[in-house]
């Protein structure tokens, strides 16, 4: 009970290091990857407080999959960020403003792991003392989030559906041909420019034909 | 006081990094960085979820067949499996929108971006980027 007690303030303060970096870098390719690293990090925490099957999906989906997206969208777009300083006093203050009315609230909240939290009170023991009897899965997350909570389910599937629809349509006739904007001077994205161009002449653009 | 701040440790911790997330959305003009910031975001919301499913001294909700075994609360967990889903899926989403609008016009920064709207809407003599924003 301790060491997960310390095991989770110790990612927790890993969380916020990693937070604090995104926030601070301008190179997108670190971004990226620190956000995988903070995904993963969640992950681990999920396993210290018992969510097991979100710590799975979390470190495929979340740690894996949109880290594999945002690094193939990176292949088209710019590497650096520009700087731009003209809105941080603003959204600092929306920022803290809002976080203190949060933390206000928090302190109204139920400990953590504290069994007779409302949350505990509802539906959950029902799941927990008929689902093994009724359904004969052991792993309660499965049973809950396929037969008692199915249309959930459905309407997750639906969604990403749509999402998938609109990525293909989004993509549908999207040309491999990118602006050459000047980046920096590095070799290698100069390579990569050239390499780029090269692929635009050979395939012959839409407007023109 | 202590043992306070102890048991609301994860909420505090929570609210510190949503508002990171918070901050990069609302103060980055880059739109990969926004994303990047949304599921900041996104991801310390699963975690107050999670922290509020457990139970001390709990273990992981699968039966072992003992009924004195004291398990976690199964529902925040399914809840958030979903929402990691559909997390990944909006974030696709958003990745072939920067595509396209990087396509259209040359920029994912948010300023150059409404700079190159601007232009386009007055009367143009002749624009050096128009092959690509139609």
């Amino acid at each position: 009970m301790m060491a997960g007690l310390i095991i989770n303030i110790f990612l927790l303060a890993l969380l916020v290091l990693i937070a604090v970096m995104v926030l601070r870098s301008s190179r997108l390719y670190a971004v990226i990857v620190m956000s995988g690293a903070y995904s993963l990090t969640s992950a681990a925490m999920f396993v210290n407080l018992d969510a097991v099957d979100v710590a799975f999906t979390e470190a495929a989906v979340g740690a894996g999959i949109s880290t594999v997206l945002f690094l193939a969208a990176m292949a088209y777009v710019p590497a650096d960020e520009k700087p731009s300083q003209n809105r941080n006093l603003l959204a600092g203050l929306i920022c803290v403003g809002a976080g203190a009315l949060l933390l206000l609230a928090v302190f109204n909240l139920p400990t953590l792991g504290d069994p007779m939290a409302p949350v505990h009170q509802h539906v959950a023991p029902r799941y927990l003392a008929e689902s093994g009897s009724a359904l004969q899965i052991p792993n309660v997350v499965t049973t809950v989030l396929a037969s008692y909570r199915g249309f959930d389910t459905l309407g997750e599937t639906i969604v990403v559906f749509t999402a998938g629809l609109g990525v293909l349509m989004l993509l549908a006739g999207f040309t491999r041909t990118v602006r050459v904007t000047p980046v920096s001077s590095k070799t290698a994205s100069a390579k990569k420019l050239a390499g780029r161009s090269k692929k635009s002449s050979a395939t012959p653009k839409g407007s023109k034909a | 006081m202590i043992e306070q701040l102890a048991g609301s440790w994860n909420h505090i911790i929570v609210v510190i990094l949503m508002m990171i997330g918070l901050f990069l959305v609302i103060a980055r003009t880059n739109l990969i960085k926004k994303l990047v910031g949304l599921s900041v975001f996104q991801t310390s919301v699963f975690i107050f979820y999670i922290s509020l499913g457990k139970v001390a001294g709990g273990t992981a909700p699968i039966l072992d067949g003992n009924p004195d075994t004291l398990y976690s609360n199964p529902l925040p967990h399914v809840l958030i499996l979903t929402a990691i889903v559909v997390g990944v899926a909006t974030t696709a989403l958003g990745l072939a929108l920067i595509l396209r609008i990087n396509e259209a016009f040359g920029s994912i920064e948010e300023d150059e971006i409404i700079e190159a709207k601007a232009r386009e809407s007055l009367p143009r003599p002749k624009r050096p980027t128009g092959e690509a924003a139609e």
